[in-house]
């Protein structure tokens, strides 16, 4: 039943998201600490474990792999409601310290990556994936 | 006319669904004629999106992009938080736990780093700019972390709206240019694994950008992103009005 799979989703990210919003609350901001994180390791746990027994079978796979599938339109949907507008109309200063933050933050990508030893690059993407992207 | 629009307007989140089809059809067809697949068309039609979520807001003056428009109004479910986040949750699946204990103490760093390089950077640059009281310097630095941190952290210290609304603009500058320039930064930084990935997302922090960026670059590094910046934006409202700020009072006040 692809319910189930959406369904399992579902909980795994409402869980997430109150575990979130329970340790914002733990250490005083008015935010949702790590509520996806938490979501998504609860997922790979569950997900696993229930694979292990024989429960997750390949039309309760199908309810996950919907929405992951989705994420590719849903973050264009998510990119044309931007408030772009704003952002430009922030002038010089806003544009440079968002700017600079971007570069400093990407500059240290490598040196960070390298804590805990390298790491290999992902193999290339097969016609498959990409025609999923 | 009208009952077009009606019938669009009920039923909104379809018609996203067939804007960002459409949207997706045309990104494919530029990326294979103009850039020969070396661009994805995940990326140019992020890039398509914010050039028309920049006009949308231009023309109603709204907070939503294009989906300030009526006709369009589903596009803000569909782009919203909740799906937005559902999807991300949703890549995880089938994701090699022992990658992520792996390159947790590297993910743990980068968070730490990057809301730390982000405060300096925003904050030097506001000082540049002539706003050299502790107040607007850690507000504007916030800002520079994400969109969010700057306002709670300028809420909490009392800052003026005026700075409040500039590390606003500052946040939302970094999420646009993230979700743009990641594809093309990446390979320059060895964003291609688990590991630099989950670096990545801690440093830059912006979910929408590194969801957009990393989308545009390698679906596959999605989750590893997600997990690390999931954390950033509460840990940056924890220290900005806290620490970052009374270091600031310290060493300017």
């Amino acid at each position: 039943m692809v319910l189930y799979g959406v369904a399992a989703l579902a909980l795994c990210m409402l869980i997430g998201m109150l575990i979130g919003d329970g340790l914002g609350v733990l250490v005083g901001v008015d935010a949702n600490v790590g509520g996806v994180g938490f979501a998504m390791i609860l997922l790979v746990v569950a997900t696993d474990r229930l694979r292990k027994r024989g429960l997750f079978p390949k039309p309760t796979e199908q309810g996950v792999l919907f929405w992951s599938a989705l994420y590719i339109p849903i973050v264009i949907a998510m990119a044309s409601t931007q408030n772009v507008a704003e952002a430009i109309g922030g002038g010089p200063m806003a544009a440079i310290a968002g700017l600079g933050a971007l570069a400093a933050g990407a500059a240290l990508v490598p040196v960070i990556a390298r804590v805990g030893g390298q790491s290999e690059a992902l193999p290339p993407m097969t016609e498959e994936e990409k025609q999923e992207a | 006319m009208e009952i077009v629009a009606d019938v669009l307007e009920r039923n909104g989140l379809l018609f996203a669904f067939v804007v960002v089809g459409a949207l997706m059809l045309l990104s494919g067809w530029l990326s294979k004629t103009l850039t020969r697949g070396r661009l994805q068309g995940s990326a140019i039609a992020i890039m398509l999106g914010l050039v028309l979520a920049y006009l949308g807001g231009i023309q109603t003056g709204g907070e939503d992009g294009l989906a300030d428009i009526a006709i369009f109004s589903g596009l803000g479910l569909m782009g919203g938080a909740m799906l937005r986040d559902f999807a991300i949750v949703a890549t995880a699946y089938g994701v090699d736990l022992q990658e992520i204990k792996k390159s947790g103490a590297a993910g743990v760093i980068a968070l730490i780093a990057g809301i730390l390089v982000s405060f300096v950077v925003g904050a030097a640059v506001a000082a540049a700019f002539g706003y050299t009281d502790p107040e607007s310097m850690a507000t504007i630095g916030a800002g520079a972390a994400t969109y969010i941190v700057g306002p709670v952290t300028g809420t909490a210290i009392g800052a003026s709206s005026e700075v409040i609304a500039l590390s606003v603009a500052a946040g939302l500058i970094k999420a646009v240019v993230v979700m743009v320039c990641t594809p093309l930064i990446a390979p320059f930084i060895g964003l291609n694994n688990p590991k630099s990935a989950m670096a990545y997302g801690g440093l830059m922090g912006t979910t929408s950008g590194v969801a957009g960026g990393l989308a545009a670059t390698d679906k596959r590094l999605v989750p590893y992103g997600a997990m690390t910046a999931t954390f950033y934006t509460g840990l940056g409202c924890l220290l900005g009005p806290s620490v970052f700020y009374f270091t600031l009072v310290g060493l300017f006040g």
